[in-house]
């Protein structure tokens, strides 16, 4: 059984509009006009058990809304979901329990204790048997390696400190699902690093289920294999990571090294760099290969490659298209459907 | 729930007792009230010829330093905070926790007032050596006393937990605050004793919760109450306890609903 069930989901906010200026203001007083966000559309995806799933889209997409919702903090307005069982915004023992949501930007630490008073509080919270409790913090702290920073006050910890503090607050009673919003927002590459290497290492070893959002798409690549991509409160796309390029980019990049420095490349492709005879060439998607046996065929070449983009490149294409719809079509087109 | 209780108690002490100064000031800062309300009305007594209505100026010594503990046992999660609370997201993190927020005001205020105690000692000493007042309860009114001061921190977490829920319907709800405060002012003991108030006053403040909150707890250990006013005082207690309770989370079904979980 799936540990995530999402069908229809909708969440509508309602939220007061005015114009600007002291006439409009005062307007308001008597007469208030409101007008109606859908954050969320439609939503429907299933998340199996030890599944990492990316959660993309640009700001203002409804990710958030979305993890607010699967872990309890919204009631939707339309259409269900169920996570463990569960129906979310019940917030029943039993499903508090076993799920987390970790919010980069969010203390959920006590400020003013030393962070392991802090965790000792979350055992007690989760009423963790003592013997679990500890070995859980112990294998959390030395897999995150903040053994050093335990004793002191959360509120003197760095921002990277923190965040490595919260995610082991936030697994002290070894939750089955997670929901990462933007875990490793605002830290440097370093600690990023470290916290989706910890990330990547806790789901092999407990085998629970992740649903992530981040602007970074390292994270992404690093840990997730399915991603969904919202926008706009819809679901453009929900696949394999590796097949979000093959439906939405138009080209591959092909990197060759050749012999000749100065060898002519027309009618190849569009030239995107040439660095003595190290040539970057993008071509189309469709004829990545026939380009490739040509340049093989008629060029001495010591090294070739062929590439997706970037995958920043990639998602930027689906969000920076102005026509929302066209871009929906064009991912879902031939979808791979692999959400079910 | 014994341990969710006790964990969060020391939490709130040790939080508190890193505050130590600011916790004094502040106390220092609650003195104040009292003092005006005791030096008044001593001189009203005095100018009445030593007593007013029976109250002696050692009856309101006793009547107002008895106040300001409890005065400090009523210090509680205030609905002012609920506006932070949901403005900043802060509620978001309680709801993760698979206890219900109330739980963990009335856990980690109660561990407060360990702290509060404290620091109240040397205050109450020489309040007591400056205005020297007349008090001599018997062991059950001090039983009463240390059941009832529990009783007035229940009854008035729930009381500002239900009124702060308000906020969740709309942010900005000072001004329903301030009524309420208000009103708890007149009708609680904490202004005047209500027993100075007109009969009418008193009947209003028997029905309503305030005088459970702050006059009963004080006349337990200061007024000559048999052991039936005394037992029917705590029952009053549980009674408004029980309805506090039930009025939280009828309101807090209805409220979270709304609940947008702004702020982060």
């Amino acid at each position: 059984m799936a540990d995530v069930v999402v069908d229809d989901l909708e969440r509508v906010f309602r939220v007061p509009v005015r114009e600007a200026g002291l006439g409009a203001a005062v307007r308001s007083l008597y007469r208030r006009e409101h007008r109606e966000v859908r954050a969320v559309e439609g939503l429907s995806f299933r998340i199996e058990p030890g599944e990492v799933v990316g959660f993309l889209g640009p700001n203002g997409a409804g990710k958030t809304t979305t993890l607010k919702m699967l872990s309890g903090l919204l009631h939707p307005s339309a259409g269900s979901a169920r996570v463990l069982g569960h129906e979310p915004w019940r917030r029943e023992r039993e499903f508090l329990s076993r799920m987390t949501l970790v919010m980069g930007n969010r203390n959920q630490l006590q400020w003013d204790l030393p962070v392991v008073d802090s965790f000792e509080m979350n055992r007690a919270i989760f009423r963790i048997p003592r013997a679990h409790f500890e070995a859980a913090r112990d294998e959390l702290v030395d897999l995150l390696e903040i053994g050093d920073l335990v004793t002191k006050p959360v509120r003197n910890l760095s921002l990277g400190e923190r965040m490595k503090a919260e995610i082991v607050g936030a697994l002290l009673h070894r939750p089955q699902v997670m929901f990462l919003d933007e875990p490793t927002i605002g830290l440097d590459v370093t600690m990023q690093k470290r916290i989706r290497t910890f990330l990547g290492e806790y789901n092999r070893r407990s085998g629970a289920s992740v649903m992530l959002t981040s602007h970074y798409m390292a994270d992404v690549l690093a840990l997730c294999e399915r991603v969904i991509v919202i926008h706009h409160g819809r679901i453009l796309y929900d696949g394999a990571l590796s097949g979000l390029a093959d439906r939405v980019a138009a080209s591959k990049t092909i990197t060759v090294r050749l012999a000749d420095a100065h060898a002519a490349l027309d009618g190849y492709g569009r030239v995107l760099a040439r660095d003595g005879g190290r040539v970057t060439i993008e071509v189309p998607r469709t004829d990545a290969s026939r380009v490739a046996a040509r340049l093989l065929n008629e060029h001495e070449v010591s090294d070739l490659t062929i590439e997706d983009p970037p995958l920043e490149d990639v998602i930027e294409r689906v969000f920076s298209d102005g026509d929302a719809a066209a871009a929906s079509a064009a991912v879902r087109s031939g979808s791979p459907g692999s959400a079910g | 729930m014994l341990d969710f209780y006790a964990t969060v108690a020391r939490a709130g002490v040790q939080e508190q007792f890193q505050y130590r100064a600011a916790n004094y000031l502040y106390m220092i800062g609650m003195v104040v009230e009292p003092v005006i309300y005791l030096v008044v009305w001593s001189t009203v007594a005095a100018a009445n010829g030593g007593e007013l209505r029976g109250f002696t100026a050692g009856d309101f010594a006793a009547y107002y330093i008895v106040w300001t503990l409890v005065r400090n046992m009523n210090i509680v999660f205030t609905p002012f905070g609920w506006e932070h609370r949901i403005r900043e997201g802060r509620l978001s993190g309680m709801l993760l926790r698979p206890v219900h927020p109330i739980h963990y005001d009335l856990a980690y205020f109660a561990g407060w007032k360990v702290v509060a105690i404290t620091l109240w000692i040397p205050i109450a000493v020489v309040l007591s050596l400056v205005f020297r007042p007349t008090l001599s309860p018997t062991l059950p009114q001090v039983l009463a006393f240390l059941l009832a001061i529990w009783g007035a921190y229940v009854i008035r977490t729930m009381l500002l937990f239900v009124l702060g829920m308000v906020t969740l319907w709309t942010t900005r709800v000072t001004a329903l605050f301030e009524l309420y405060f208000t009103a708890e002012l007149l009708l609680s003991g904490r202004l005047v004793p209500l027993e100075l108030m007109p009969a009418w006053a008193e009947r209003v403040a028997d029905v309503l919760p305030f005088r459970w909150t702050f006059g009963f707890p004080i006349e337990a250990l200061v007024a000559d109450l048999s052991n039936a006013e005394l037992v029917a005082g705590l029952g009053m207690q549980v009674l408004w306890s029980v309805i506090g309770w039930g009025l939280a989370m009828w309101i807090w079904r209805r409220g979270i609903r709304r609940y947008a979980a702004v702020g982060n």
